[in-house]
């Protein structure tokens, strides 16, 4: 935090800052390397949008249905007309049911480890959830589909029961484990373990300071981790629920094994129980029949749109962590 | 509203390790007193029994007993968090909440105790930053981050927060030695301003220091490496700087100490 010297301007100091640092030799090499880096990611990435563009815009010309707002996917003949509506709102409410389930709980277990476990159980479970998040996402689609999926079917009537005069929540007589909603649970569960441990792991680093000062002032734990823990890690608990974010909309099979598509002629419904894709359910579905660059065209479209969701997700995440800077040393 | 406290027979420990033994001292209301002596001999230690801080450390406990006038601290009826609203601590190095505003670390411990109004909030915070001699330095960016300030604000702010919650004693763990000399100065007029108000105690390294500050002065030592510490001598500054009963007391502040 330190003010810029003088020498971060001239000229004379392309690097600017420590004169020490520049000109020797391995500094010189690992900048080169850190800069050539920088710059290939960024080329790299600009070149899979141009190309996912240059797929995708003939096919986007030809379209006759509303890209944004049609429903319809018949992307191939003389007369295709797609749209990405239904792909949009399976993505979104999968992830949302996921991210509403995951990131408070990936919390309040991390919360749980870091500060109330006595030592002789927290590191063993912290273990045990790093290993959690290294198991394939398609070992969670098969639990889900083979054993977890059977018991959701009461839980899915209770609902409906409950709540089904809502829109969101009415029982299409859909099968239980092929709905959108336990596709969003499973992700949940397969999020959950990066949320929980990235916010470990920032909850782990809250300076002893900052929780003593609490504590020091009459709070109880539960206010002492309100005022102190939660504020210092909320810039990682936003990177962890991104992280997850960004792997529920882009996850494929298990939401490909799981999910029921819809009819083509099936009437448009909000309820969460009700069968559909995701963009990237949708893409692995046709990946088989790729058989013009026409059709191709089509399915790189709604690619491209995920792409774009998925940027613009971690960028706000982004703008958000940088804007509580100013509030964090 | 300061308290007295008295410190009879106590014993820390952490885990099996006996950190202090046999502490027993008073300390008047309305007076500050020091703490000095070499690392390790316990003196933060023994003043965070004061306010049941060394309870946050995994194995930390006591044998004894403390009383704040005629309230025993370890009662088992008395809660640890009322303990902490009624002695504050103030720490080594500056602890502002990084995440809050100058105001907000000011009026954290009132919002914990569930005051929400406005103006009550506002007004603390004034008096409280008036009473830690920052008001005039931080008054026009009340909204802007406590870790902005210099180190000695910081602890001023810190010192600030602890008052606001208006306690009966005031707890310093060598408070100033993460500050330059012009800091430390004015948190030393600070000290001797609040002792109109609260019971200070404070740990501190500097021999100097608790010459100007204290109106009594506790020596700690250890027996030897590996012993539990133990307070050598207490008594009123004057006469520990000038004639200490105790050879090793002498010794230490003549500075002819290993
Ligand atoms: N958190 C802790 N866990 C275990 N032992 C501790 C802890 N803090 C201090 N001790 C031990 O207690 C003794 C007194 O330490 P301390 O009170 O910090 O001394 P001082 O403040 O006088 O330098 C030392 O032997 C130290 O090793
Ligand atoms: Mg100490």
């Amino acid at each position: 935090m330190t003010g810029r010297s003088t020498v971060d301007e001239d000229p004379r100091h392309p690097l600017g800052g420590d004169r020490a640092s520049t000109g020797r030799l391995g500094d010189r090499i690992f900048g080169g390397l850190a800069t050539t880096s920088g710059i290939l990611i960024v080329v790299l990435v600009t070149l899979v949008g141009v190309f996912l563009l240059w797929q995708a815009v003939p096919s986007l010309l030809k379209n006759e249905a509303n890209f944004l707002l049609s429903r319809e996917w018949s992307p191939s003949g003389a007369n295709p007309r797609f749209g990405i509506l239904e792909l949009a709102w399976g993505t979104l409410i999968t992830s949302v049911i996921a991210m509403i389930i995951a990131v408070p709980l990936g919390v309040a277990v991390a919360l749980f480890i870091t500060q109330y476990a006595p030592p002789w159980l927290s590191k063993p479970a912290a273990s045990t959830i790093d290993l959690l998040a290294a198991v394939p996402s398609i070992v969670y689609g098969f639990w889900g589909l083979n054993i977890a999926g059977q018991y959701f079917q009461p839980v899915l009537s209770g609902i409906d029961g409950a709540l089904g005069w809502l829109p969101v929540f009415e029982d299409q007589g859909t099968s239980a484990k092929s709905t959108l909603a336990f596709a969003g649970m499973i992700l949940a569960i397969m999020i959950l373990p990066i949320v929980t441990a990235i916010s470990r792991e920032v909850f782990a680093q809250v300076p002893t300071t900052h929780k003593e000062g609490a504590l020091a002032l009459g709070a109880t734990r539960w206010e002492m981790i309100r005022v102190a823990v939660l504020p210092y890690g909320k810039p990682g608990v936003i990177s962890a629920a991104m992280l997850g974010l960004g792997r529920a909309l882009g996850e494929t099979l298990a939401v490909l094994i799981l999910l029921s598509t819809l009819s083509a002629n099936a009437d448009w419904s909000f309820s969460i129980f009700n069968g559909g894709s995701t963009f990237a359910s949708r893409i692995a579905q046709g990946a088989g029949e790729f058989d013009t660059p026409q059709k191709t065209g089509a399915y790189i479209a709604a690619g491209l749109v995920l792409f774009v969701v998925t940027f613009v997700v971690n960028a706000t995440a982004r703008i958000v962590i940088d804007r509580r800077k100013a509030f964090t040393e | 509203m300061a308290k007295r406290i008295d410190v009879k027979d106590l014993d820390i420990y952490y885990g099996d390790f006996k950190a202090v033994e046999g502490v027993t001292m008073t300390v008047e209301p309305r007076s500050v007193t020091a703490f000095i002596g070499p690392s390790g001999c316990g003196k933060s230690t023994v003043l965070r029994t004061l306010n049941r801080m060394h309870e946050v450390i995994p194995g930390g406990r006591v044998e004894g007993s403390v009383m704040l006038d005629d309230q025993d601290l370890y009662a088992s009826s008395m809660d640890p968090v009322a303990v902490r609203r009624t002695v504050g601590m103030v720490f080594q190095r500056p602890n502002p909440f990084p995440t809050m505003s100058i105001r907000d670390n000011v009026a954290a411990g009132l919002r914990l105790n569930g005051v929400k109004k406005k103006s009550v909030l506002d007004e603390v915070v004034e008096q409280s930053l008036r009473g830690a001699n920052l008001w005039t330095e931080v008054k026009d960016r009340l909204d802007k981050p406590g870790a902005g300030l210099s180190g000695g604000q910081q602890q001023r702010l810190c010192i600030a927060r602890a008052i606001a919650v208006n306690p009966q004693v005031l707890l310093m763990d060598e408070p100033c030695s993460a500050l330059d000399p012009i800091s430390t100065l004015a948190i030393e007029d600070l000290i001797n301003d609040l002792k109109s108000e609260y019971t200070i105690v404070i740990v501190t390294h500097n021999m100097q220091q608790a010459a100007r500050v204290s109106d009594q002065t506790a020596f700690f030592n250890l027996k030897a490496t590996g012993e539990p510490g133990r307070l050598v001598e207490i008594g009123e500054t004057q006469r520990i700087f000038s004639n200490p009963t105790e050879k090793a007391t002498e010794d230490y502040i003549s500075g002819r100490f290993g």
